[in-house]
């Protein structure tokens, strides 16, 4: 079996502008989106509490709302949590209450009425340790960057570096995007897997780097755009064959790991095809924009060892 | 760097060396070996352990086993080691239940004394044989065995306030006894203080003064601030370091002090970052109770040793009123009930070296109120002793209805020291005893700052995960990785035939060694962790592809099948190295950065990047080399 056996040769590069002008859309949508709507930040993020019960029936979540008004507490959200006997509850800081003390209060009032409570998950993060993980993850993706970035550059060349770090910085602006238009819950596992995707789409980017790289050398003839376009063609089959395992673990994942990494699955599959996408569409495309030439990976002249000793 | 260099070719094309099947077979042996014990999993268990002076006999375990007996309960296996503690494993978690509440009746007859743990855990089923070759499972994470994890962030604000205010009274003293004394007006700043004067010249001795007395704790600079001469001194970074590592080490110790009261197998309590500790209960489901556990707090009291009490009688029980009878080092002693100074007025306490005899010795500082209590008693008091008392409040359990329930909290005293009133002193004074080496006064001024509430503590971040939620956790987690693993395989097997399956048996030696690196490492397995994993799974298959990909394009080309498959796995050589490298730039920042959830899935996911460089490069070539291989030039492969 095979997708791709014969030598491919699409042109790739021909609809570079499309790529790009469909990208740029996205990345504004992402940013807009972001910045008026914001994420729907988990705990870990907002800080206040979280509890996941278990009832032995259906769960009533009218009279569990109605219990939690008459405890006086504040703005909170209850909902089915993976099945009807599950429900989540999650509670903004307190203002009347020690904070930590709340999931304590409510658990004991959900059992005041005698229907049996199997306390499944509980959580208490205060507001400081929430900001701080924000700043850490922002920190955390930038200096990914910056490593990579400065990895890129020795191994292969500037141009390519800004190629890469170019496509992974859309992958991440699209998928933090993509949390934001949907509402999707973005707690500390989503945060895992960006940086998951980062790595994840740079080894693709790499990967047809690479091949550029190599071709460079044996088409002394082809101009830039040739080599590049025959290089992504060249690595076309394995982009799409690994983009399939990955995504085959993933939705295995995403349907049978459970509500804790539902997640977590979620932006990695996002992740994936985008990365996927931007490794082909827009990491290649963007060095032949800076004006990638075969000079920039010539191997540099090597000076030879004792030279300036010859002449006596 | 990764490139193929023209070698010089000894051996017949695709042909390993003999080390390196050695090698192979060698890292796939200790691998399985290693890996093996997660297969037996955990016993359900009880673990005794004695607290203190107090160890467990092999009468007590007897008796114990008896009553153990009585209730229909065998255990499957008892183990002593040494004699402080016993594990005694059990078939389910009911009988475990009931098996630590008889034990704990046995051991602990008494709400008063209580000197053993008796605590639920679970104990790895590793046969001996492995066990003694150091094999043992991976631990599981909270996650998927159920426990609470508590941040509890250390005042450091208060920490700080009382150290300024320690330092403030130093100043002073400096100041006064210089001559003739210099006046100032002292303000409290950020990490310091500030000193204004009159003139330019008290600003200046003060500075000159300061700078004798405290450089090895503070800068100091001179400046001028409303148009008033200024000196300005804050700590300096080893006393700020200090400062905060006092804090910490002091609270670690206050918090494993009721962990233990609190009967957890393993507990963890860990600092993280500047001004945090970690503590992780694994299996305990009352959070409310350990929270009142966690949240208690330890006192210290200054009191007067009862030199007139009859000792002999005192221990058949007739103490004087209004003493106590303590075990000290030195064998009994009695100890008056007043109190002469508490613990809220100790500043500071420290191991330090006598400046003349060089001995170890305690530095103590108390405030300018209890250096006033101070200097009335031990004037009033010469000659006598000086009892230091640590009173912690330890919960009593019981078990109702198979939960165990907090029934009332006993205050626990305990005697740190009780050395003599050599003269009357009040705020700084020094404990010595003959005794004294740098270690043990180190653990004395820990226990006497525990008492002294110098840096109280708050919970910042809680989670409780219940039992059910971590053996659902465990089973999905499980289960997508079985979905997920087998889908890849089949998936290979139909896209890449013979070659598929190569790959395929190098991404199961893949998991195998994954799970063995991290149950030789002690990593403990989370949620994220399994993901990670999976993500590896998918990961993994990746360098093979890049192979087998390569290994097509040259057949493609009308290259023999031997030539292809050589320059299929050495040219794809440098870009899976690539690859691999910035993915693994990735798991590093992510373990460096993140906390919790983060650093399980960064851990597996760096050792998977390792584990699959040696077995989809170097395992799944070995592998074809010794099918179609070591000289042999086939027709045609199955690709």
């Amino acid at each position: 079996m095979s997708f791709l056996n014969e030598d491919t040769s699409y042109d790739f590069l021909k609809v570079r502008k499309f790529a790009f002008a469909l990208s740029a859309i996205l990345i504004i949508a992402s940013i807009i989106s972001f910045f008026t709507k914001g994420l729907n930040y988990g705990l870990d993020f907002t800080g206040g509490t979280l509890v996941e019960v278990g009832y032995e029936q259906d769960a009533d979540l009218a009279k569990i709302r109605q219990q939690l008004d008459d405890i006086n507490i504040n703005g909170a959200v209850v909902q089915n949590f993976g099945s009807s006997k599950v429900v989540q509850i999650r509670m903004p800081q307190q203002d009347h209450i020690e904070n930590a003390m709340v999931s304590d209060v409510v658990l004991k009032t959900l059992a005041s009425d005698g229907s049996k409570v199997i306390k499944r998950d509980q959580s208490f993060v205060g507001p400081v340790v929430g900001e701080e993980l924000k700043e850490q993850g922002g920190l955390a993706m930038i200096v990914a960057l910056i490593c990579i970035m400065i990895y890129v550059a020795l191994r292969f060349e500037w141009k390519f570096s800004v190629g890469s770090v170019a496509a992974l910085a859309h992958d991440v602006i699209i998928v933090v995007g993509f949390f934001s238009i949907t509402s999707v819950e973005f707690d500390l596992t989503v945060l895992a897997a960006l940086l998951a995707v980062i790595g994840y789409s740079l080894n693709d980017t790499i990967v047809v780097f690479d091949r550029i790289r190599e071709n460079f050398l044996l088409m002394r003839k082809a101009s830039p755009k040739e080599v590049i376009n025959n290089s992504i063609n060249l690595t076309l089959s394995r982009t799409v064959m690994t983009s399939l395992t990955t995504m085959l673990v993933l939705l295995a994942l995403f349907f049978f790991g459970g509500q804790t990494i539902h997640s977590f699955a979620e932006a990695l599959i996002v992740g994936v095809l985008i990365g996927t996408y931007s490794s082909v569409f827009i990491a290649s495309p963007t060095t032949l924009a800076l004006g990638v030439s075969k000079e920039d990976l010539m191997p540099p002249e090597i000076e030879k060892e004792g030279e300036e000793f010859d002449a006596p | 760097m990764f490139t193929d260099q023209p070698h010089q070719r000894l051996l017949p094309i695709n042909t390993y060396p003999k080390w390196k099947y050695v090698l192979m077979v060698f890292v796939i042996a200790i691998s399985l070996l290693y890996a093996a014990p997660n297969i037996y999993g955990e016993d359900p268990a009880v673990q005794l352990s004695a607290l203190r002076d107090a160890t467990i006999s092999e009468q007590q375990v007897e008796q114990i086993e008896a009553a153990w007996q009585q209730e229909g309960l065998t255990a499957k296996a008892i183990e002593l080691e040494g004699d402080k503690q016993v594990i005694a494993r059990f078939q389910s978690n009911e009988e475990q239940l009931r098996a630590q509440e008889i034990a704990n009746k046995i051991l602990n007859p008494s709400l008063e004394n209580q000197e053993y743990v008796v605590a639920l855990n679970l104990a790895p089923a590793t046969p001996d044989w492995l066990a003694s070759l150091g094999g043992k499972p991976m631990k599981l994470g909270l996650d998927l065995r159920g426990g609470i994890h508590f941040l509890m962030q250390v005042d450091m604000e208060q920490a700080m306030a009382r150290q300024q205010e320690q330092l403030r009274r130093d100043f002073i003293e400096t100041l006064t006894a210089e001559k003739p004394s210099i006046r100032g007006r002292v303000e409290t700043i950020e990490n310091g203080l500030l000193i204004s004067f009159r003139s330019q010249d008290d600003a200046e001795r003060a500075y000159s003064a300061l700078y004798k007395n405290y450089i090895d704790r503070i800068d100091i600079n001179l400046a001028e601030q409303n148009s008033r001469p200024v000196v300005r001194a804050t700590f300096n970074q080893t006393k700020l370091q200090a400062i905060q590592d006092n804090a910490i080490d002091q609270n670690r110790l206050i918090l494993s002090n009721r962990v233990n009261s609190l009967g957890v197998a393993e507990p963890l309590i860990q600092r993280q970052g500047s001004d945090r500790i970690i503590v992780q209960l694994p299996g305990v489901q009352d959070s409310a109770l350990a929270k009142r556990i966690l949240g208690a707090t330890a006192t210290l009291e200054f009191r007067l040793v009862n030199h007139e009490a009859d000792i002999v009688a005192a221990q058949q029980g007739r103490v004087p009123a209004g003493s106590k009878l303590f075990d000290s080092e030195r064998g009994p002693i009695v100890v008056y009930d007043e109190v002469q100074v508490s613990g809220e007025h100790l500043t500071d306490a420290f191991a330090n070296f006598h400046p003349e005899t060089n001995q170890p010795i305690v530095s103590v500082k108390l405030d300018g109120e209890g250096g006033a209590r101070m200097l009335r008693t031990t004037t009033a008091n010469r000659g006598n002793s000086l009892a230091m008392i640590l009173k912690e409040s330890v919960p009593v359990f019981e078990i109702k209805d198979g939960k165990r329930e907090l029934v009332k909290s006993n205050v626990v005293e305990t005697l740190v020291s009780a050395p003599r009133i050599n003269g009357a002193f009040s705020t700084d004074f020094f404990i010595e005893g003959p005794d004294f080496t740098p270690a043990n006064t180190k653990d004395l001024a820990t226990q006497l700052r525990s008492g002294a509430l110098l840096a109280p503590t708050f919970i910042v971040e809680e989670r409780t995960i219940g039992a059910s939620l971590g053996a659902e956790n465990i089973e999905k987690g499980i289960m997508s990785v079985i979905i997920g693993f087998s889908a890849v395989v089949l998936f290979m097997l139909l896209y890449y035939k013979a070659f598929g399956l190569v790959a395929n048996i190098a991404l199961m030696l893949n998991v195998v060694t994954i799970v063995a690196v991290m149950s030789i490492l002690g990593a403990t397995l989370t949620l994220p962790g399994i993901a990670g994993i999976v993500l590896t799974v998918g990961m993994a298959v990746d360098a093979n592809v890049i192979i087998f990909e390569r290994i097509r394009e040259e057949l493609r080309h009308g290259v023999v099948p031997a030539q292809a498959i050589d320059k299929g796995y050495s040219q794809a050589l440098s870009t899976i190295a690539d690859a691999n490298i910035t993915t693994a730039i990735a798991a590093i920042i992510l373990y460096a950065v993140g906390t919790g959830a983060v650093k399980g899935f960064a851990i597996t996911l760096f050792i998977g990047i390792l584990t699959s460089m040696f077995t989809a490069i170097l395992v799944s070539r070995g592998i074809v080399n010794l099918t179609v291989g070591h000289g042999k030039k086939p027709s045609k492969i199955w690709i």
